[in-house]
Order: structure tokens, then C-alpha cells, then sequence
């Protein structure tokens, strides 16, 4: 059984690994360039180790721990994530004046702490993941300290973040009077003869909701995103919405599932309107904005919307369409922080709106890039965002959700007018602010184009033939 | 195969123009033109070698189909099939192509490489609209036409084109999600009847659902399709859309995406909701008799070309709506006329105001005046299509506009009769237009060039198939027969017994059985003779 636990427990390890390693490798003074390619080496070992421990079917680690098919699912996702965002992080940290160096050590600390969430069954491991990740993030976001934004926004992160925590605890305190326990599963037993939740379950549930919310940045805890997506460095703002949202959603999906959540009114209803309001608060807000991280903060939030509106109904497909979308959303959101992060200068992100202006004209190709990823969120055909959103609709019909379906339709018509505004902006006429291009490492940059390239026919691919994806989701999903 | 091969070669046709745009300015002009004349000329060979099939024999409804499976998890497959309509339009369609391409031919300067793409992937997309017998791969096709058309708008458009690019955008983009509703609802409801989950239209065809749900499920596709086509009081996104596009793209606009809407209630409103199509069909016939009259009065106070042809537009397509919710033969394929021949006279018209436009640089009529002494080549072709739009007979829009007329008189008097009065408004603003812009004192004093030879090509194809759409119709209307008797019998018979459907919402053993006999009767028999 130990070595089996090992097998089982070894992208973890190796990630908690990988951080130690890079810190000697920092110590004995190697160049960045050195410890960018020993942590690209790490993270693909630790993605390859999921292949091995894939072998085990459904291994638990008692009490903390379950490794089955979700969670390899769900840990592919953020290292995979994580590997990206390594990549790209390269030529945007390089050119700045602080050391990037220990960067990397942070990044492994939070791709960690995500992926213990995506392995966890237990409030304790719950927590432990979710804390190992945002002390991480705390770090990463205020990493590059000569700027005020970002130590702005990693100061409001701090505060907010421990405050949502101590909601986090209390309201796991509070559950575990209840029940007794802290495991989800024994919780769910204890759960399985009441048809309404009793009233100190509610609160205990309702207050893990607020730290979860947050988390997540559902509306109404969302005010924080678009200050911390701005300020942030854009790579760690592409780690933020994609590594700490999958795998805080994930330990969401695991609970709710194990706890049978479906079953009770007010907690579905509880569900429902966070996604319904989601959705559409996200969308308007994004409508008057001029910062493309901004537009790109308010439009996870929507997102965020639908994959809970996904999960509403609770049917397989609907879990389905859960992964299938989390996929996606991974993906086509990699892929525009990666046009971001290359075109930024050392001065500033290629935030603003205005300096998209006639990039087509100057960089076709990292303009149908950026199009195709903008064009996926927003869900139109040929793109992977269109068969997410028809299979989350799909779900919701089955199940007669037609509120939420209906709710679903009318925000991402709200929301097409602000993606199609910044790709108007792009396809607009010649000026605008000249964004240079980082010939200064062009094999760096050739990489990062290659990867975003490789993405956005993943796309694509996903876009016109989802059957592959789909099986492959099928094969993964939670069982 | 030859429907996948008609859609692959327009796709691929445009990746090719985009790719040799980089190198050289003319090559996409030329690409572009020759995957449209080969798809043309593919067609129009088949179209003859079918109609020599129905003179003779009583035609199939169905000529070709083509499936293959796609997310087979979903029941969706990559299912293409044509029959008469389909045809007609498709050819159509690649006519009208062949005429984009050509009159874009020295308007378009900049970024021919992308501009050809987009033409290109906006005539794949609508190709494969009136092809797709799949309810899933219809919604793909009717969104894939919307992007390049965005572009076209957006990028090559005059002054106003971001606005206009985003409501056109955003009105089909929503009225197509509604719609994407009703598709996943029938799915639904087919699948827990059956036990069969599938978008195959023809399996839908026979499904049965509870009147009160079926009227919500038309109206999600209805939504759709009225915006597309369009209808007051969704129409206003078309004079923008219309007048800040391309010359090339205000022809396809209004020759091909309007077209796109008509059919797709005659393909899937109709059959799929008969008894809720009835239901609506007064409402409907006087929503498109208030469009003919309102189209027809805003047409005539414009002072901008481009927008006066578009309001001429909302005013023709009214009588679409009329004819279709007429239920009977004479008004349907009076609706069929209409579709090919107002795409002929409107499209040519639209062109006509792009050449004004590169001569005068304007589109004002107040700017223009008297340039018939200057161009009396122009000035007679226009004067013919301008009889044609207010349906001189002789003319094909004359015979649509009748037969439509004519249908629409057995169905509702009244309506019809408010209709007529739209002609004398059609007589109105074209000649108003006429007068503006070709007779008079001339305001321009610089000498302008007359018709180039490519201008004399591109007009004398145009006119020559509306004089013989008017004289000969008899080809159009064999075409589309069998598609129109069959969708005639479906309503003859809803109507003996749809009131009791209706009004007692129990359903009647005897007469549903009966719509459903003629229902299976729309799914191809024996088309795979054809197939292939």
C-alpha cells in the first residue's frame, strides 16, 4: 500500500519537490534563463507522473486524501495551467527590474496548493490546499514591488483573502458540530435521512459559501477581481483564473457531490441565484470598461456564472459539461493573458484598450489569436466556447432549468459586446499606441507564439470536432 | 458528396486567398472568382440535368443527401441534403457570389487577402444553411455566415460601419441563441418521447409535441428568422447594416442572409409546427402587410441611396411574410419567385449605388441629378430595375409579387388588399429614386465615366435574368414544386382538423395520424438513388 500511496501522491510530491529544487538552483546564483528551463522540466515531470498514478483506480489516502479519475482530470488541468504560465512568464518577468528568479518557487508553492484541493475529501486537506495557494498568490501578486498597483493589489488580496478564510473556518466549525465530522463523505451519511438541511448545517454551509465565493470571485464576492487582475502581474492574473479557480471549483464539485447537495431547495436555490446574478452583473460590468485585464476580470466572473450554472442540475451530463467548460475556459483564458504578457512593455501591461488599436495590421498572426480566444468566451461557433456553453445549455434544458438557461442566453448576448469591441478595436484602422515586439529574446518569443498557436487550434479543433474532448471528459469525470 | 465538396471549396477557396494575399494583391481576386464560377457551374450543371428529369418524370422531393456522423454522443451528424428550394437558392447563392466578387473588384484596396476569406466564409456559411438537414449543424452554419459578415461590415464599411457591424452582430447573435433554445427544446422533448436523441431534422419532423409548448418552441425559431429576414419591428438593424457595408457586402446581404430567414421558415417553422404556424399566421400575414407599407413609406423619405434600397428591401420582404402564412401553393411559390428575383433586383441595385458611389463618392440623392447625359448606359439599366422593383409585368418581380398577391387573396381580404396599396407606394419611391438620381438639372459638373466593360458584364447578367425570370418562370417554379405540394398538403389537411388540435388541446386520434403520414411523407424515400 505504501508504495502505492507514493505512485498516487507523486505530482504532489514532486511539485513540493520542484520548489525546493529551484530554491538550491537560486542559491548556487544560476541565470534566469536556467531556472525558466529547469522548472519547464520539472512541471512536464510532474505532468507525466499523472500517467503513472493514473494506473490506480480510485485511491484513497486516508482520512485527507483521494486520488481517483476527477482529481487526475483536475490536476492535469492546473499543471498543465501552471506549465503554461511558466512558459510565458519568461519573457514578461525578464525584462523587469526585480530578479525574477524565486517567482518559480512561488509558482510551484500554488500549483501545489491547487492541486492538494483537487485531491481533497477532508476540511482539513481543504484547507491546508486552499492556504498553501493563497499565501503563494499573496507573494505573487505583489511580486513586482516598485510598482504601487501591484502592491495595492496584494495588499487588498491579503486582507481580503484571511478575512473569507476566517469565514471558511468558522463555518467548518460550525458543520462539524453538526455532523460530527469533517470528512465529506461522513458528512454526506450523516446527511442522508433529513430532507431539509437543519438550520446550523445552513449557516455553517452558507459561511464556507462566502470563503468559497471568494475564491471563486462570484458575485456578491467579486468586488475584489478587477482591482487584483489589474494589479497583478498579467502572467499571475492568467495562474489566478485559471490554476486558483479550477481547483477551488473542483473541492466545491467534490463536496457538493458527496453531500448530495441536489437534493435540498434552499441550498440549490442558494446556487442559483449566485450564478444567476454572476452571470449577468458580470457581463454589465465589463460593458463600460477600458482595461482589457479588467474586461477579462468582470468576464471570469460571468464565466464563473456558467459553471455553476453548469453544475446546477447535477445530472452526469451536467458534470460533464462542467469539465468540458472548465477546459475550455482554461484554455481560451491561457491563451489571451498569453497575447497580454506578449505584448507588454517594461513600463506597463498592454492594458489599455486604445493600444490595440490596428494590431491586425501590425501582428495578424497574435491578432486572429486573440481574436479566436475572444471570440471562444464568447461563445461563438467554430470555437471551443460554443459546444461549452451549448453543452451547459444542453444539461440545463434536460433537466428543465429553463430559467437559467434563459438567464444564460441573454448575458452572453450582454457579453458579446465587449469582446467584439476589443476586436473591433483591433481590425480598426492604422495608429494606436506601436506595441514593439521582444525581438530582445526571439527565442522565448518564438516559443510563446508557438504555444498560444498550439492552444488556439486546440480551439478550434475542440470547437469542430468536440467529440474527442467529450470522451475524453466522459472517461474523467466524477464518478 | 458534391454538397460537402460545394462548401469545402468555398472554405478552403478563402483560406487560399488569405494566405496568397500576403504576397501578391490580385491573386485572391482571382482565387475567389474561380472557386465561385467552379461552384457555379458544378450547380447550375446538375440544376440542368435534374430539370430534364422533371419534365418527364414526377420529381423526387429530395435530389442528393449526404451524412456523416459528428458528435455521435449527441445524436448530431454532419447531415447535407437538397431538394428543389435548396437548389434554387444555392445557385442563387453562387451566383450572386460570382457578382460579389466582381463588382469588389476595384472597390476594395486594402487587405484583399482577408476581404476575399471573408467573402468567401460568408457564402460557405449560407451555403451550408440552406444545405444542413441537421438542426445542430443549421445553427453552426447560421452562425459561421455571421463573423466574416461582421468583418465585412466592420473593416471595409464607410463612415458609420463599427456601429452598424455591432448591431447587425448582436441582433442575430441573440435572436440566434434564442433559437438555439427551441432546438435543444424539440431535441428534449423528441428524445423522452422516443427514446431517440437527435437533431436529424427528419426525425423531428415526426415529433409530437403538446401545442402550448410547440407554440413557444416556433416562436424561439421564428425569433430568429423574422430578425434575419427582416420583419418590422425588428428590422431596425438592416439600413445600417445595409448602408455602411461594402457594395459587395449590401449584396449579399440583401440578396442571400434575407434569404436565409425566409427559408428557414419554410424549412423548419412550417413543417415542424404546423398547427402553432396556423395559430400565428393572421398575426404574421399583418406584421408583414405593416412592413410592406412601412418600408415602403420610410423608403421614400430617405435622402441616402444605400438606405432608401434597404427600406425597399424591409417593404419587399413583407410580402414574404404574407405569402408564406398564406399556407397554399400559388402564394408559396410566389414566395420562392420573390426570393430569387428580389435578389436580382435589389442586389443590382445595390451594386448600381456602390458604382455611384466610387464615381461621386456619395450616397447622397440631394448631391446627385442629371447624370443620365452623362451615363445613359447607367441610366437605362437602372430605369429597368427600378420597373422591376415596383413590379412592371414582363419583369420577374411582377409574376412574385402576383402570384403572392393572388395566393394571399384566398387567405385574408383584407390584408391582401392593404398589401396591393404597397405597389402603388413601390411605384412611388422608384420613381422617386429615378428622378433624383438621373433626371433633372445635373449637378455635377466633372465629366464621369460611363459602364467599364467588367460594370457592363456584371449589370447585363443581372438584368437579363430578371427579364427572363418575368418572361419564363416556368423553371423556378417546376423546381420547387414538389417541396411546395408537400408542404401545401401538410396544411390542408392541419387545416380541416387543426381547430379541433387547437381548441381542445386533446388530440384526436384520426387527424393527427394523418398530419403525421404527411409529416413522414417529407423524409426522402428513395433519395439515395440520387445519392452520390
Amino acid at each position: 500500500m505504501l508504495g502505492n500511496n507514493f505512485i498516487a501522491l507523486s505530482p504532489l510530491l514532486l511539485l513540493a519537490g520542484s520548489s525546493v529544487l529551484i530554491m538550491l538552483l537560486i542559491a548556487l546564483k544560476l541565470s534566469h534563463r536556467t531556472i525558466q528551463f529547469a522548472s519547464l522540466f520539472l512541471f512536464v515531470l510532474a505532468f507525466s507522473s499523472l500517467f503513472y498514478a493514473h494506473d490506480l483506480f480510485s485511491h484513497p489516502i486516508e482520512p485527507l486524501l483521494i486520488v481517483d479519475r476527477f482529481s487526475l482530470f483536475i490536476m492535469g488541468l492546473i499543471i498543465f495551467s501552471g506549465l503554461i504560465v511558466n512558459i510565458l512568464s519568461y519573457i514578461y518577468f525578464e525584462e523587469k527590474e526585480e530578479s525574477p528568479k524565486e517567482y518559480y518557487v512561488l509558482l510551484f508553492l500554488c500549483t501545489l496548493g491547487a492541486c492538494v484541493l483537487a485531491v481533497s475529501k477532508h476540511f482539513i486537506s481543504l484547507f491546508l490546499g486552499l492556504e498553501i495557494l493563497t499565501v503563494g498568490l499573496y507573494g505573487l501578486i505583489a511580486y513586482l514591488r516598485a510598482r504601487h498597483y501591484n502592491i495595492e493589489a496584494g495588499i487588498k488580496y491579503l486582507i481580503l483573502a484571511a478575512f473569507s478564510s476566517a469565514f471558511l473556518l468558522f463555518g467548518m466549525a460550525l458543520i462539524y458540530l453538526q455532523t460530527g465530522s469533517m470528512e465529506f463523505l461522513t458528512i454526506g451519511q450523516s446527511l442522508h435521512s433529513l430532507t431539509s438541511l437543519p438550520p446550523l448545517f445552513l449557516t455553517g454551509l452558507g459561511l464556507m459559501l462566502v470563503g468559497i465565493g471568494f475564491k471563486l470571485a462570484v458575485v456578491p464576492f467579486h468586488m475584489w477581481t478587477a482591482d487584483i487582475y489589474q494589479g497583478a502581474p498579467t502572467p499571475v492574473t492568467g495562474f489566478i483564473a485559471t490554476v486558483s479557480k479550477g481547483g477551488v471549483l473542483a473541492v466545491l464539485l467534490r463536496f457538493f457531490i458527496e453531500i448530495d447537495g441536489f437534493r435540498f431547495k434552499t441550498l440549490m436555490l442558494i446556487l442559483i441565484s449566485i450564478a444567476v446574478v454572476s452571470m449577468i452583473i458580470g457581463n454589465l460590468l465589463a460593458l463600460q470598461q477600458k482595461n482589457v485585464k479588467r474586461i477579462l476580470a468582470y468576464s471570469s466572473i460571468a464565466h464563473l456564472g456558467y459553471l455553476l450554472v453548469a453544475l446546477i442540475p447535477g445530472s452526469t451530463m451536467s458534470l460533464q459539461s462542467v469539465c468540458f467548460y472548465l477546459v475550455v475556459y482554461v484554455i481560451t483564458i491561457l491563451t489571451a493573458f498569453g497575447i497580454l504578457i506578449i505584448l507588454s512593455t517594461k513600463e506597463n501591461d498592454a492594458d489599455d484598450i486604445e493600444s490595440y488599436k490596428g494590431l491586425f495590421w501590425k501582428h495578424p498572426l497574435l491578432a486572429c489569436i486573440f481574436s479566436v480566444a475572444l471570440l471562444s468566451l464568447a461563445g461563438i461557433p467554430l470555437t471551443a466556447g460554443f459546444v461549452g456553453k451549448f453543452l451547459i445549455l444542453a444539461a440545463n434544458l434536460q433537466a428543465g432549468f429553463w430559467l437559467t438557461a434563459f438567464v444564460l442566453v441573454i448575458s452572453s448576448v450582454i457579453g458579446l459586446y465587449y469582446y467584439l469591441r476589443i476586436i473591433s478595436k483591433m481590425f480598426s484602422g492604422r495608429g494606436g499606441v506601436l506595441l514593439k515586439e521582444k525581438r530582445a529574446y526571439p527565442i522565448f518569443y518564438l516559443i510563446s507564439v508557438i504555444v498560444l498557436l498550439t492552444l488556439t487550434l486546440f480551439i478550434i479543433l475542440f470547437g469542430t470536432y468536440p467529440s474527442g474532448l467529450m470522451y475524453f471528459v466522459a472517461y474523467f469525470q466524477f464518478k | 458528396m458534391i454538397l460537402v465538396y460545394l462548401i469545402g471549396l468555398l472554405m478552403g477557396g478563402g483560406v487560399l486567398a488569405l494566405l496568397m494575399g500576403q504576397w501578391n494583391n490580385s491573386l485572391p481576386k482571382w482565387i475567389a472568382l474561380c472557386t465561385v464560377s467552379t461552384g457555379f457551374i458544378l450547380l447550375l450543371s446538375f440544376w440542368i440535368d435534374q430539370s430534364r428529369i422533371m419534365n418527364t418524370l414526377l420529381p423526387e422531393t429530395w435530389m442528393m443527401e449526404y451524412r456523416h456522423d459528428w458528435i455521435s454522443t449527441f445524436g448530431i451528424s454532419f447531415h447535407l441534403a437538397i431538394d428543389g428550394l435548396s437548389l434554387l437558392l444555392l445557385v442563387l447563392t453562387f451566383f450572386l457570389g460570382i457578382l460579389a466578387v466582381l463588382c469588389s473588384w476595384k472597390e476594395v484596396k486594402e487587405r484583399i487577402g482577408f476581404y476575399h476569406f471573408n467573402l468567401l466564409w460568408i457564402l460557405a456559411g449560407i451555403s451550408g444553411v440552406f444545405m444542413a438537414m441537421d438542426l445542430f449543424l443549421f445553427y453552426f452554419f447560421w452562425e459561421v455566415m455571421l463573423i466574416p459578415m461582421y468583418f465585412l461590415i466592420g473593416i471595409w464599411g464607410s463612415e458609420n460601419r463599427e456601429y452598424a457591424a455591432y448591431k447587425f452582430f448582436i441582433f442575430t447573435q441573440a435572436s440566434g441563441l434564442l433559437m438555439l433554445l427551441a432546438i435543444l427544446g424539440i431535441y428534449f422533448i423528441h428524445g423522452s418521447n422516443t427514446g431517440n436523441y437527435t437533431f436529424n431534422y427528419f426525425e423531428l419532423l415526426g415529433s409530437d409535441i403538446a401545442p402550448n409548448v410547440a407554440f413557444w418552441l416556433m416562436l424561439g425559431f421564428m425569433v430568429a428568422f423574422v430578425v434575419k429576414l427582416p420583419i418590422v419591428p425588428f428590422h431596425s438593424w438592416l439600413p445600417d447594416a445595409h448602408s455602411e457595408a461594402p457594395t459587395a457586402g449590401s449584396l449579399i446581404l440583401a440578396g442571400l442572409l434575407l434569404k436565409t430567414g425566409a427559408y428557414g421558415i419554410l424549412r423548419f417553422v412550417l413543417p415542424l409546427f404546423p398547427g402553432a404556424a396556423q395559430l400565428v399566421a393572421p398575426w404574421a400575414m399583418l406584421l408583414g402587410v405593416i412592413g410592406i407599407i412601412y418600408g415602403a413609406i420610410l423608403a421614400y423619405s430617405q435622402t441616402d441611396l444605400k438606405r432608401l434600397i434597404a427600406y425597399t428591401s424591409v417593404s419587399h420582404m413583407g410580402f414574404i411574410m404574407l405569402g408564406i402564412f398564406a399556407f397554399n401553393e400559388l402564394a408559396l411559390q410566389g414566395v420562392v419567385m420573390q426570393l430569387v428575383t428580389h435578389a436580382i433586383s435589389t442586389g443590382a441595385l445595390f451594386i448600381m449605388a456602390g458604382m455611384l458611389k466610387e464615381r461621386l463618392h456619395t450616397r447622397d440623392l440631394r448631391l446627385m441629378g442629371g447624370l443620365w447625359t452623362q451615363m445613359p448606359q447607367m441610366g437605362a439599366s437602372a430605369i429597368l430595375l427600378a420597373m422591376a422593383s415596383l413590379g412592371l409585368p414582363g419583369l420577374g418581380n411582377f409574376i412574385a409579387e402576383f402570384l403572392i398577391l393572388l395566393g394571399a387573396f384566398k387567405a385574408n381580404v383584407w390584408l391582401t388588399i392593404l398589401a396591393t396599396c404597397g405597389l402603388i407606394f413601390s411605384a412611388i419611391y422608384s420613381l422617386r429614386l429615378i428622378q433624383q438620381v438621373f433626371l433633372g438639372a445635373s449637378k455635377n459638373l466633372d465629366p464621369i465615366q460611363d459602364f467599364s466593360w467588367r460594370e457592363i458584364t456584371l449589370m447585363a447578367s443581372l438584368l437579363l435574368s430578371i427579364i427572363w425570370l418575368g418572361l419564363y418562370p416556368q423553371p423556378v417554379i417546376n423546381t420547387v414544386r414538389p417541396t411546395i405540394k408537400k408542404l401545401e398538403e401538410l396544411f390542408l389537411i392541419e387545416k380541416e382538423y387543426g381547430h379541433i388540435l387547437i381548441n381542445n388541446k386533446r388530440i384526436d386520434s384520426l387527424p393527427e395520424k394523418n398530419v403525421r403520414q404527411v409529416k413522414t411523407e417529407l423524409v426522402p424515400s428513395n433519395t439515395h438513388s440520387y445519392v452520390r
